[in-house]
């Protein structure tokens, strides 16, 4: 998993059947320190983020067909957790 | 999973079983400003997307899980046709020419 913020939101109407009802972000992938590291790539939302949110990233799609309970979901990066604070030793 | 711009079809008539009847097209990968990111892929289709289209793309495993058989021979795949990114309409491409092959 990774750290990332998430930019915007990506509206489509015509989307794959297990796709629908599901919310899709621009997310920048961040270091501990919060600077970006890395291209920006699109997520599925499973934590209710929104723009601006500091967010914890999953981009094993084995694990977010778990996640999302759907063995046939094409979804390879899944938002799953809105960061509150990030401690470094 | 990330953005791209169609910009033409492929037609293969010599194919790998589990090909058969699968849309492909040509996709420039970009980014969420719309700048070209990366060189030209094949995907295929999934929505009804055509040249021209922004589309939301899944790789690897999950292009393949995206097709109706989930065992084909598939790495990319376009899983959405992309209306809007953060409230704007993203520059639609500018390198087809209608009717014109490629």
């Amino acid at each position: 998993m990774i750290l990332g913020r998430v930019v915007e939101n990506v509206v489509s109407t015509i989307k794959h059947p297990e796709l629908a009802a599901l919310a899709v972000f621009v997310v920048q992938p961040i270091d501990e320190k919060g600077d970006d590291s890395g291209a920006t790539f699109l997520a599925v939302d499973h934590a209710q983020a929104g723009p601006g949110d500091t967010v914890i990233v999953l981009r094993e799609g084995n694990g977010i067909r778990q996640v999302l309970d759907n063995p046939r979901s094409p979804v390879r990066c899944c938002i799953v957790g809105v960061v509150d604070a990030v401690t470094v030793a | 999973m990330f953005l791209g711009r169609v910009i033409g079809t492929v037609i293969a008539t010599q194919k790998s079983p589990g090909l058969e009847g699968i849309r492909m097209l040509v996709v420039q990968p970009m980014d969420e400003s719309g700048k070209d990111r990366g060189g030209v892929i094949v995907a295929a289709d999934t929505t009804v997307a055509g040249p021209g289209d922004v589309v939301h793309l899944t790789s690897s495993r999950e292009a393949a899980v995206a097709m109706p058989e989930p065992f084909v021979p598939v790495d990319h795949a376009i899983i959405a046709i992309v209306d809007r990114v953060g409230g704007r309409t993203l520059p639609a491409s500018s390198e087809w020419k209608s009717g014109g092959a490629r």
